[in-house]
């Protein structure tokens, strides 16, 4: 098991990603799993607003809408080229998230999550009703996929997973950096008490803005791929729904730890792709096995493997001279990963 | 070093810090006392910028900090630590430790981005004063404990530690030994006064009265958020309107002397 930790771990889990392709039959697969991909990056987001800042945004779903029609109505109707909608896909979202944090972030616990699901059906009624600026209901047709950069191309599905891969790397890896820094413990300090976190010195409204800002550029990048993959874009993208399947993603994952999105995302996904065959029963087999996570394993899969895994460090250590605490390394499960990247 | 001039807070129609005038002296131990509901903790949350108050005036060290915002009050020096402490319990209790210093470093999201020099400088900083404050608590035993794990006396000390680690010149303590036994209390007791020996000023609230009367060098004494006695803890206990605020009027002054001291 202490193999699979720490750097190992991580290179291992890169490894699978990377060799996927190579056996799994088909496009379909290969489309599938680039979707989850990019859900993962959305739902990283979430995680560092709701996990690691313990404010429940329930309008991440929307902001990841705000990215992909961005990159849709600048690429379709204005002819900006790909990767410059795709940058501005990131600004729109980050100057959106930062007022609309602003104004909800002033509101604490449950009256937050109210606010921010208003805030989300409103952003979807916007892009449903506006159809001069979105095209409403009918949606956004004929997004181009990203073009090449260099001698790279991303036309094919394979092109396109291994981008997204390189997405969702560059996003795990700027989250590890954040979380695991002061600025991180600063988050923390807020999600464990507010009222504590000020009176350690910590600004409250700066540091809620600053996370919830960063949390939302990850939905508007997520959107922003989801775009140019599907190429296809539908009000139903703003809807609450996919915020709800976010949070999911992180519940099972392991809510505030750095693998929890990525394992939540892919085991809901596996899990979901391959009940398929029983169609309209499958949420009776799903709803059942998600109900039982919760609540056998509060904390999450990594949660909870990392709960028991300090307490095993402690208990270990009590025998010998206290030594430096090892930093939180993040790699457990590697094995769900294994079978489903 | 904390100069309290008239102040009051009203919350609606309610007062709930009445014209209070006090000050407590540089490396002395004052006490708040009072029934419950007589406003102590609500005068910590003026103090501390948790409430702006709706008038009077606190210097600390000869700067107004009246209605500052707590996280600018907490740079100036003044930590608090709350009748619950809320820990991340899924991580240790050094881990818990370590945001303690964070008010006293600069780093922000570009030096995490490029994993500056200075974030390193900064988080080995903290790391060494969270070392440091538990050390001081007596818990370096817990520090690779995760925090759901050690006892209420133990959490108690690790607020104590969180409040030393931002380097506080006086630290406001809210019950610091509710919910602990007499014996522990007696422990905690000796490690306010080794806070005190090391240059802090300390000022709590506190119901367990054998603790404060050993300990503390001046009393407070609130009901219904006015202030109606001060002193040494022999003065408080012969105090006829303190004797009135913890037993009732009916009580004849040399009567309840004995009873209030208890």
């Amino acid at each position: 098991m202490k193999l699979l930790e720490g750097k190992t771990g991580w290179a291992l889990l890169a490894a699978i990603a990377l060799v996927f392709p190579l056996f799994a039959q088909n496009n379909y697969l290969i489309s599938v799993a680039t979707q989850t991909f990019i859900m993962a990056i959305a739902a990283l987001g979430l995680n560092l607003i709701t996990g690691y800042t313990g404010q429940f945004n329930l309008a991440h779903g929307a902001f990841m809408a705000v990215g992909a029609y961005t990159v849709g109505i600048l690429t379709v109707d204005h002819q900006v080229p790909f990767w410059i909608a795709f940058l501005a896909a990131g600004c729109v979202t980050a100057l959106l998230g930062y007022f609309v944090g602003l104004l909800s972030l002033r509101l604490k616990g449950h009256y937050f999550s109210i606010f921010t699901l208003c805030v989300s059906y409103i952003m979807y009624l916007l892009i449903e009703k506006w159809e001069s600026l979105t095209h409403g209901p009918v949606g956004i047709m004929g997004i181009p996929s990203p073009p090449g950069i260099g001698p790279l191309q991303f036309g094919t599905p394979l092109s396109q997973y291994y981008l997204v891969l390189a997405f969702l790397v560059l996003g795990i890896w700027i989250m590890a950096r954040i979380v695991r820094s002061l600025l991180g413990r600063s988050f923390m300090a807020v999600r464990n008490s507010d009222l504590l976190a000020e009176a350690l010195g910590v600004d409250l409204m700066r540091t809620k803005t600053l996370s919830f800002v960063l949390s939302v550029v990850y939905a508007g990048f997520a959107g922003a791929l989801y775009a140019g993959q599907v190429r296809f874009l539908g009000p139903d993208l703003a809807s609450e729904v996919v915020t709800f399947d976010l949070v999911m993603f992180i519940l099972v994952g392991g809510v505030g730890t750095l693998l929890g999105p990525l394992v939540g995302t892919v085991l809901v996904t596996y899990l979901t792709q391959s009940l398929q065959f029983l169609q309209d029963y499958r949420m009776v087999v799903f709803g059942p096995v998600l109900i039982a996570l919760i609540i056998f394993l509060p904390d999450g899969l990594v949660g909870t493997w990392l709960k028991r895994r300090a307490r095993r460090a402690d208990a270990a250590q009590a025998s010998l001279a206290p030594s430096a605490a090892s930093a939180p390394s993040v790699a457990p499960a590697t094995q769900e990963g294994r079978s489903h990247a | 070093m904390l100069e309290i001039t008239d102040l009051t807070k009203q919350f609606f129609g309610l007062t709930a810090v009445d014209h209070v005038t006090t000050r407590f002296e540089r490396g002395q131990v004052s006490a708040i006392i009072g029934p419950n509901g007589a406003g102590k903790t609500t005068f910590f949350n003026l103090v501390a910028g948790t409430h702006p108050p709706t008038s009077g005036r606190i210097v600390f060290n000869g700067q107004d900090v009246t209605g500052m915002r707590p996280d600018h009050v907490a740079r100036l020096g003044i930590a608090r630590t709350f009748q619950t402490t809320n820990l991340f319990d899924n991580a240790t209790v050094l881990d818990n430790l370590i945001v303690g210093h964070r008010l006293r470093t600069h780093s922000g999201l570009w030096d995490v981005l490029i994993n500056s020099r200075r974030l390193q400088s900064e988080e080995r900083l903290c790391r060494e004063k969270a070392r440091e404050a538990l050390d001081f608590v007596g818990l370096s035993h817990v520090a690779n404990r995760i925090a759901a794990d050690i006892t209420q006396e133990e959490r108690k000390r690790v607020a104590f530690a969180l409040a030393l680690a931002t380097d506080p010149e006086l630290l406001l303590l809210d019950e610091p030994a509710g919910g602990v036994n007499p014996e522990e209390t007696v422990g905690l007791a000796a490690l306010i006064r080794k806070l005190v020996d090391h240059g802090k000023t300390v000022c709590l609230i506190e119901h367990k009265m054998d603790m404060i009367m050993r300990l503390a060098d001046k009393i407070v004494v609130l009901n219904n958020g006015a202030k109606i006695a001060e002193g040494t803890p022999a003065e408080v206990r012969r105090d006829p309107h303190v004797i009135e605020a913890y037993l009732g009027t009916d009580h004849r002054a040399d009567q309840g002397a004995e009873h209030a001291a208890v």
